[in-house]
């Protein structure tokens, strides 16, 4: 098992044939991930790779290919819009790699996709991978930027807002010979579709995962609110990381959503959070595995 | 704010001297007998800072011509010390120069997005012209927060609900509710971060009457919305920023200038900021936070070298690479390269690690430069930090 992707989950990319696009969805199909469609309006009919149909929307690319999740690398200025064809399609799942929406834009989103059926995972986020058992962990199911091989098939669940801090983790584990379920980006940006919170539910509730690395950074208050729900919920050992301790207030440390502001949001704040729940705080980004794999 | 409906005292802008007289003769022309000189810098606190000359004050009132005149003369072109700007200062490029209304009570209102619930809110409360992150600590009950609908916008009844717990009554209830629409509409359309007025400020006319005035406000725009603003593009005034920050911001880095003197280079957001908490955690400072991000060129790598020793502070360098999907040796070719174009001759200190780490390292250790190799992350900022002991 594994949470949000499985090997088998067949996916679309939409803006496939632009170059940072193309580029992940090649990496996609060399780790083996069932990348089944493009989309990309004005440009279907043609083919990606040769072998990957390209369509002018998502619920055509649906209907041929039985895609269920998508991965979004349109610009900022349509990326928005494209969350909303996805959801408006049905799409189970729609991860927005894309990083620059304005803020304005991702609160309709939300608002929009209140009701929907649709799970939005970031925007700008690395995406989300389900490690294989083939030769350095190919064959999982890869929907986005990250690096596929650093992963190892297993039973830690990774979530964190940082891309290169996940890969991080993920290489930690996998060098000590330990295997992840699911790791999941859920991007830098102040208005996300997935929280930490809702991500530590699933892997709570995901009976092959056995212990959780969880990696937050300033900015907000949304490990807090997870770390109170794991507290008196979560099964599970969890170890974390907060990002940003050295940060100055008030100023945004690149990702649009890591800024103290008002007072709130700082690192101390989040790892008393962390320990008042019992979660191992990791005292440098170095020992996010080591910290867990004490626990364990 | 004006062009939104939202109510501001009559006034002008002055970049130099002559347009500050200008602006001035009019406003007295114009039949008031005071007006407020007012700096215009990228810092708060104006009122009580001092000049570097020793004239007290950014912020004036004056009541004749002259009056004004003389402190206009006084504070263009002079620096600036407030609690918000440090030492150094700011420079005061621009003044505003507006008439002074009889000011009855002063409130604090604020359009801002409420990250928790994804959605924006109004924020106020009676004791205006205070710091109100103060007030939010020592008195949160004195603060009045609405909630707005993305869908339908702040609403009239929303409005009317803080004017009345602000404790207006009679038609400046409605009077108010309008002005807050105004400003949300402003916050809006112009895609703001946060726009804050601090005092909102209840006057009395010459006509005895009383009325609701944004006296002065500060915002912040969403960067990311900044394609769908030309406008807003026209007015950022380059004076304002670290000129370092300018430059790497060309070379599509993302740099913040710090105090410390260990410099980090790093791809990635997180780990950028992760890298200065390990070299803090090992008992050094950080000179910058830097994200080269996921594809960097040789040329930004190079551009981000010279950024970094472009900081007096800085002692020491650390360089800290995750290749996830990035080729290590790619990134080893471009540091060398960088090193030697630079002439660098600061303790370098380098930690890379992932996709092709091997020919990587082989790279940096052939290059004849006496770099410092680490492992780890950790190790990297210990031995960092000892390089500049």
């Amino acid at each position: 098992m594994s949470i949000l992707v499985k090997p088998e989950t067949k996916f679309l990319v939409q803006g496939i044939t632009g170059g940072f696009g193309g580029r992940h969805a090649q990496l996609s199909l060399d780790y083996g991930s069932q990348l089944v469609a493009g989309v990309t309006p004005g440009k279907g009919g043609q083919m990606f790779a040769d072998t990957v149909p390209v369509f002018d929307s998502v619920a055509e690319a649906m209907a041929e290919t039985g895609a269920t999740a998508s991965a979004i690398f349109v610009p900022p200025p349509f990326a928005a819009d494209a969350i909303l064809e996805g959801a408006a399609a049905g799409l189970d799942l729609v991860v927005c790699i894309t990083e620059g929406i304005p803020v304005r834009d991702m609160i309709s989103v939300k608002d929009a996709l209140k009701d929907s059926s649709t799970i939005l995972l970031g925007p700008n986020c690395p995406g989300v991978v389900t490690p294989g058992d083939g030769k350095d962990s190919s064959g999982g199911c890869r929907i986005g930027i990250a690096p596929g091989y650093i992963h190892k098939k297993g039973n830690i669940g990774v979530v964190s807002r940082s891309g290169t801090l996940t890969y991080e983790a993920v290489w930690q584990l996998t060098s000590r010979g330990v295997g992840q379920s699911t790791c999941v980006g859920i991007g830098g940006d102040p208005v996300p579709g997935m929280t930490h919170l809702d991500v530590l539910k699933l892997f709570n509730d995901d009976p092959e995962t056995t212990g959780i690395i969880m990696i937050g950074e300033i900015g907000g208050t949304a490990e807090e609110e997870a770390a109170a729900w794991a507290k008196t919920h979560c099964t599970k050992p969890i170890a974390g990381f907060i990002a940003g301790a050295t940060a100055p207030p008030g100023r945004r440390m690149g990702h649009a959503g890591a800024i103290v502001s008002g007072g709130k949001g700082t690192a101390e704040a989040k790892q008393d959070a962390f320990r008042e729940a019992g979660i191992g705080v990791a005292e440098t980004p170095s020992e996010m595995a080591d910290t867990l794999l004490k626990m364990m | 704010m004006e062009r939104h409906g939202v109510k501001v005292p009559a006034g002008e802008p002055a970049t130099n001297f002559d347009e500050a007289k200008a602006a001035i003769a009019k406003l007295f022309d114009g039949g008031n007998a005071r007006v407020v000189v007012k700096s215009q810098i990228h810092a708060g606190g104006r009122g009580k800072g001092t000049f570097k000359d020793g004239f007290q004050g950014g912020v004036h009132l004056a009541d004749s011509v002259e009056d004004a005149t003389a402190k206009a003369e006084a504070m263009l072109g002079n620096v600036l010390v407030t609690k918000q700007t440090g030492e150094a200062g700011k420079q005061v490029n621009r003044l505003l120069i507006t008439s002074a209304e009889e000011i009855k009570s002063e409130f604090y209102v604020a359009v801002l997005l409420d990250r928790a619930l994804g959605k924006p809110i109004v924020m106020a409360s009676a004791e205006g012209g205070m710091d109100i992150e103060e007030v939010a600590e020592k008195s949160p009950e004195k603060i009045i927060k609405e909630v707005i609908d993305p869908a339908l916008g702040l609403q009239p009844h929303q409005g009317r609900k803080v004017a009345i717990a602000l404790g207006l009554r009679g038609r400046l209830i409605g009077q108010t509710a309008r002005l807050l629409q105004a400003l949300y509409k402003t916050w809006h359309e112009c895609d703001g971060s946060m726009l804050e007025i601090n005092p909102l400020a209840l006057i009395v006319n010459e006509d005895g009457t009383e009325a609701v005035v944004a006296l002065d406000a500060k915002m912040s725009i969403d960067d990311n919305s900044l394609f769908r603003h030309p406008d807003i593009v026209a007015m950022r005034d380059i004076s304002e920023e670290d000129p370092l920050e300018v430059e790497a911001a060309g070379h599509d880095l993302n740099y913040i200038k710090l105090d410390g003197n260990i410099a980090c280079l790093v791809n990635g957001a997180g780990l950028a900021m992760a890298t200065m908490d390990a070299i803090k955690h090992y008992g050094g400072d950080p000179a910058n936070f830097l994200d080269v991000g996921g594809g960097a060129t040789k040329a930004q790598v190079k551009a981000a070298f010279e950024i970094i020793v472009g900081d007096p502070n800085v002692q020491a360098i650390l360089v800290n690479i995750f290749g996830g999907i990035m080729n290590c040796n790619t990134i080893a070719e471009g540091i060398v390269a960088a090193v030697k174009e630079t002439h660098l001759t600061l303790p370098l200190v380098v930690r890379l690690e992932g996709n092709n780490v091997d020919a990587g390292r082989a790279t940096l250790a052939a290059s004849g430069l006496t770099l410092i190799t680490a492992d780890s992350l950790a190790e990297g900022a210990k031995k960092s930090v000892a390089a500049v002991k």
